[in-house]
């Protein structure tokens, strides 16, 4: 790890002025992906500026059903808050579907939503990246890319977005509570993520002295939720494909449903095409595998990695069966 | 996972000492659990200095130059060593037969000694510095430019240019028994397939680690190592010192299956930076470190034919193998040794060829060949049963050969039937319907496997010395290899017994080099070889306390004959029940100890009790076959929709001779299970075909098994004595790896009607 200037924010404002005037600088919060990609040389901050001490450890009651999550929240205190469990419980279950019990207690709320790609180039500094160094090239492209994109990818950038808890945030319409020295702003997370283009390496719409203070959870269409993810092993392991779905039906029929792919793309993916053939439709086997169809018809798979567009579907369908059924 | 409690014969019916045979505590358990035992890279050096590798880029070429400028400015950087500026090493020496420590490097490319780069990772540079975080930090700086050369980075284009192994002591290139081919065309059935198994990479609980410090021309090295003989007769030749001067300590070490069998790049370049510093240097490497510098399992392409008469008769076994080994090194994995001894074939043909890549030379791993060339037999017994209509273990208990098929040489022990019979009576085989997805547990589809394990180990010598206290108390030394065996337990338990004393007046200490040498603890060798060794010496212990007392007119003893004395009760009794204890023998002849030591510290001494082995040896295998045998149960759960598979149920029943110690044995033959789940379900080396670089050098993308991979594993040993080995035991580190991945692929098949001839069965192979 090359060696940087560590500075500990006393307050939010103090952070985002700290943020704004020094080139570089990035916050830091459990460390438990920065430090890594710090230590593999793929980050290089001059500065990282400690925000574990900020007061944004709360999750509170929003009017009207809905939440606000602190950006400092540990993952694994969210997973475990009853208001999640009863209210939300796909985010429960993608957080704890996520690393390992150890990384959960360090990792924040903030953090995890700006962790990077595990593109197995994107780790290693020898290798051609777009994303760690824009124009240089993507050795994923050409070489390894079983874990990559079949959704929304580019040719200068096949990587997907890692994270769990933001497939489930993607489906219930959360908002992100952003700061800086210019004020306050709510990005909805749809409009948070960009997809590659021919600028990989920016990944969200946030500004580099921007800081992450609060994550909004609307009341929820229906507490009829659930996260699934598929991997490669039982645990400790990214999602090749996930799934969260929130399904509510009357009379057999689809009343509500949010929907949201992991694994499958450069952001968690809401399913809006897939929600429009469900919406109304009687909730069947039949509509469930439409809908994914219908979501996945511009998929488009690498040699090694179509195999995700079937998963996709089928988990698709599996998760609203069980949702139906139970 | 889960202990169950070991299953043994009663020990009514043995005819052991107390100790041996019953699954006594490991002695070092306190230490390890709370941390005193010290491992390699715990040993405290005033004014330490820590190193890192700097690896390679490209997978051929040149070193042109090497920028060390940043690097060296990192402060706390003391020295950043290339080939431009690194002291000189001999070159390795060429691999010989007289001398098996020349076996000992994984490679001869002379790190740091040559500007020439032979695989992608190879190390170029080492960077010393005051801490290692520094040392870390400036390895990143060092900027090295090449000259490529063409490689071959890409297995897949290699193996287009296969090469046959030759036969030698070492490897068995082809063997033939009949016309296999021959028979296979005319046999009535046959099944004829191809399967593939990755690269692994190893990825013990501690990476590898070396302390080394010289004091002048005396080199003391803590190396976590499995094989402390070799490493310090190596380095010695490396750095032209005679091998009296080189000590090398490996305490403990935190698990090798084969990977701390060689000496690789982390040690060698540790003592060379010491010896360029001035100062003892430390360098435990990086998870990616170990990828890159300490060669794995090499990939494999296997052919097995098998024909048969309808009721299911073998008439023909064919098994090829080709496998991946580097330009520098590397040796061919011997993937169709079973096919050799598991089945009654009348015409069989082993091949086995090898085909070059520029890359990091391949090395041991757990079962070498064995584990996966049991992948591609046992799949395919188990294709052939399908194709036959027939019972999987009625098809290999009809197979079962009464003599070693290819070589008609006897088995010392060999008892498969009643292993089949047991595990499918313990298993529940019986309720098996075969029909694939024939059975559920709710919406998982269930599948029940089989697969026959079999491992020959190699024995080798060892030697120990025991003394014998007047105050009743014991020592062994020996300079064996904690590796997480519990080898010290084992010494402990069959010493007690041999002289007849409670357990806890034993103490043993092993794992340095200036105590007598003892085999490498590969090849499931080092139990036998240290317990034998133990015996011999014991004897000669009774031999002399009965010296002692036989000429004391006071003594019960007096006169007494070897053959009329035992050793019980701590001390030596006549049948009757006369007799004295050690610390009356000893006091009264006012010795204060006696000692007896196997073998010899002279070099000549050594030559000739290799010499003698060697006979032996020899000798004993042409007229015996010892094998460690078993069957793996295995139950898996996949899911209908995402082909997702949980090993959800395991039992595996052995034959590996005498058991010592069931708990250890227990634990080896388990883990060999949990390895070999890693290898059918998750476990690749992914390497960059165009670069040869390996993409997924850490544990985040490397998948060995996790908690929730792996069931509860049940272990049962047949626990009967090889009546041809000193103490009955034939060896239980490598068998318990084998067929494992057969198992899970042969039950995945059942689960699911896919038949997966790839490793590692991941759920893409089965959507
Ligand atoms: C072994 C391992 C396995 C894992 N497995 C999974 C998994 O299966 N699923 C999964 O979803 N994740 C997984 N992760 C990733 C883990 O979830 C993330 O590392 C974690 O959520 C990051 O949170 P952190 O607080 O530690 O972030 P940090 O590492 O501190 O920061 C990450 C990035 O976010 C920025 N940042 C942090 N907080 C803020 C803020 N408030 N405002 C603006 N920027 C901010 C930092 O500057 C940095 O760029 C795994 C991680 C590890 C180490
Ligand atoms: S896929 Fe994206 S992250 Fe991976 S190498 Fe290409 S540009 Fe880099």
């Amino acid at each position: 790890m090359r060696s940087f200037t560590y500075v500990s924010a006393p307050d939010v404002d103090s952070a985002v002025r700290t943020l704004a005037e020094t080139p570089g600088a990035k916050p830091l919060g459990g460390g438990t992906n920065l430090v890594d990609l710090m230590r593999q040389d793929v980050e290089r901050p001059p500065t990282l500026v400690d925000i574990t001490g900020l007061p944004l450890t709360g999750v509170d009651e929003l009017p009207g059903g809905g939440l606000r999550i602190g950006a400092l929240v540990r993952n694994s205190h969210l997973a475990a808050h009853p208001a999640v469990r009863s209210r939300f419980p796909m985010l429960a279950q993608a957080l704890l579907s996520g690393a390992s019990g150890q990384v959960r207690n360090m990792a924040t709320v903030g953090g995890n939503l700006l962790q990077r790609t595990r593109c197995l180039y994107f780790v290693d500094a020898t290798a051609a990246c777009n994303k760690r160094e824009p124009g240089s090239g993507c050795d994923a492209a050409g070489g390894l890319h079983r874990a990559g994109a079949v959704l929304g990818a580019s040719e200068h950038c096949v990587a997907t977005h890692p994270s769990d808890m933001a497939v489930a945030l993607a489906a219930l319409d959360a908002v992100v509570e952003v700061r800086s020295v210019r004020g306050a702003r709510s990005v909805p997370l749809l409009d948070f993520y960009r997809l590659p283009g021919d600028t990989p390496q920016l990944e969200t719409v946030l500004e580099p002295d921007e800081l992450i203070v609060a994550i909004d959870l609307p009341a929820p269409v229906t507490v009829h939720s659930a996260y699934r993810k598929v991997r490669d092993r039982a645990s400790f392991a990214f999602a090749l494909v996930s799934v969260a779905a929130a399904l509510e039906t009357r009379d057999s029929e689809v009343v509500a449903v949010r929907l949201a792919l992991g694994g499958v793309a450069a952001k968690p993916w809401r399913a809006v095409e897939a929600e429009r053939v469900l919406t109304g439709a009687p909730a069947t086997e039949e509509t469930f595998r439409q809908a994914a169809e219908a979501e996945l018809a511009a998929a488009v798979g690498l040699p090694g990695n179509e195999f995700k567009i079937e998963l996709a579907r089928r988990t698709i369908v599996a998760t609203l069966r069980r949702l139906a059924t139970s | 996972m889960t202990t169950a409690p070991e299953r043994t014969r009663p020990a009514a019916t043995r005819q052991d000492g107390p100790n041996v045979g019953r699954p006594v505590d490991r002695v070092d358990g306190v230490a390890k659990t709370t941390g005193a035992a010290k491992y390699s890279a715990d040993f405290p050096y005033a004014d330490i200095a820590h190193a890192a590798l700097v690896h390679a880029g490209i997978a051929r070429g040149r070193v042109t130059a090497i920028d060390t400028g940043a690097a060296e400015a990192v402060p706390g950087v003391l020295k950043v060593l290339t080939h431009q500026n690194a002291p000189r090493m001999a070159p390795p020496p060429k691999v010989s037969i007289a001398d098996l420590s020349t076996m000992a490097p994984g490679t001869p490319v002379n790190y740091l000694n040559t500007d020439e780069v032979h695989w992608n990772g190879q190390p170029v540079a080492v960077v010393v510095a005051e801490s290692l975080e520094a040392a870390h930090a400036a390895a990143r700086l060092v900027r090295v430019s090449y000259e490529q050369q063409p490689a071959t980075t890409d297995f897949a284009v290699a193996r287009e240019h296969p090469k046959q192994v030759k036969n030698s002591m070492i490897d068995v290139g082809e063997a033939r028994k009949g016309d296999a081919e021959r028979a296979l065309a005319d046999a009535p059935v046959t099944v004829d397939l191809r399967y593939t198994t990755p690269g692994q990479n190893h990825n013990a609980i501690e990476p590898h680690a070396t302390t080394a410090a010289w004091d002048g021309d005396r080199l003391t090295v803590h190396d976590a190592t499995q094989n402390i003989d070799w490493t310090r007769k190596h380095l010695a030749l490396r750095f032209g010192v005679p091998a009296a001067q080189v000590r090398v300590v490996a305490t403990f070490v935190g698990g090798g299956f084969g990977g701390k069998g060689s000496v690789w790049a982390g040690t060698l370049l540790t003592a060379l930076a010491a010896r360029a510093t001035g100062r003892p240097v430390r360098m435990a490497l990086s998870r990616e470190s170990v990828s890159r510098t300490v060669g794995g399992r090499a990939p494999t392409v296997q052919r097995v034919a098998l024909g048969a008469e309808r009721d299911g008769t073998l008439t023909a076994l064919v098994h090829t193998g080709l496998t991946q080994v580097g330009r520098v090194g590397g040796g061919a994995e011997r993937v169709a040794s079973q096919s050799q001894y598991l089945y009654a074939a009348p015409a069989i043909l082993v091949r086995h060829s090898t085909a070059e890549v520029d890359a990091l030379p391949n090395t041991f791993m757990r079962a070498p060949g064995e584990a996966v060339g049991s992948f591609a037999l046992e799949s395919a017994i188990d294709e052939l049963a399908g194709e036959l209509g027939m019972d999987p273990i009625d098809l290999r208990v009809r197979n079962e050969p009464e003599r070693s098929p290819l070589s008609g040489k006897r088995f010392s022990r060999r008892d498969l039937r009643r292993v089949y019979a047991r595990g499918a009576d313990r298993f529940g085989w019986a309720g098996r319907d075969p029909k694939p997805r024939s059975m559920r547990d709710g919406r998982w589809l269930v599948g029940w496997g089989v697969a026959s394990a079999l491992h020959i180990p190699v024995p080798l010598p060892g030697d120990v010395l025991v003394r014998l206290r007047a105050d009743g108390t014991v020592l062994v030394r020996s300079g064996l290899q904690e590796i997480g065996v519990g080898i010290a337990t084992i010494v402990a338990q069959v010493t007690a017994d041999a002289l007849g004393v409670p357990l806890d007046v034993v103490s043993v200490e092993i794992g340095d080099s200036d105590q007598p040498t003892a085999p490498g603890a590969g090849g499931s060798t080092q139990t036998s070889a240290a317990t034998a060794a133990v015996l011999q010496a014991c004897e000669e212990l009774k031999r002399s306390a009965l010296g002692l007392a036989r000429r004391a007119a006071s003594s019960p003893l007096r006169g007494a004959r070897p053959g009329d004395v035992e050793t019980r009760d701590g001390g030596l009794r006549l049948a009757g029940g006369a007799g004295e204890s050690y610390a009356e023998i000893l006091g009264r002849a006012g010795v204060p100890a006696l000692e007896a030591r196997t073998g010899s510290d002279s070099r000549l001494g050594q030559a000739v009790g290799q010499a003698r082995f060697m006979a032996r040896f020899l000798n004993d295998r042409r007229r015996w076959v010892h094998p460690a045998t078993g069957v793996h149960f295995c139950e898996v759960r996949v899911d209908p929709d995402t082909a997702e598979v949980r090993v959800s149920r395991w039992l595996g029943v052995f034959d590996v001779g005498r058991v010592m110690n069931a708990k250890l044995a227990g634990s080896q033959l388990r883990g060999g299970v949990v390895m070999g789940i890693g290898a059918a379900l998750s476990e690749e080396t992914l390497v960059d075909p165009r670069t040869g670089r390996i993409m997924n050098p850490g544990l985040g993308e490397y998948h060995v098994p996790v908690h929730a991979d792996v069931p509860r594993i049940d272990i049962e040993c047949l626990d009967e004595p090889d009546p041809t080995t000193p103490l009955g035991l034939i060896g239980a580190g490598e068998v318990g790896i084998t067929g494992v991945a057969a198992a899970v692929a042969n039950a995945v098949h059942h689960a699911t009607g896919v038949r997966v001839r790839d490793l590692p069965v991941t759920l893409d192979r089965l959507l």
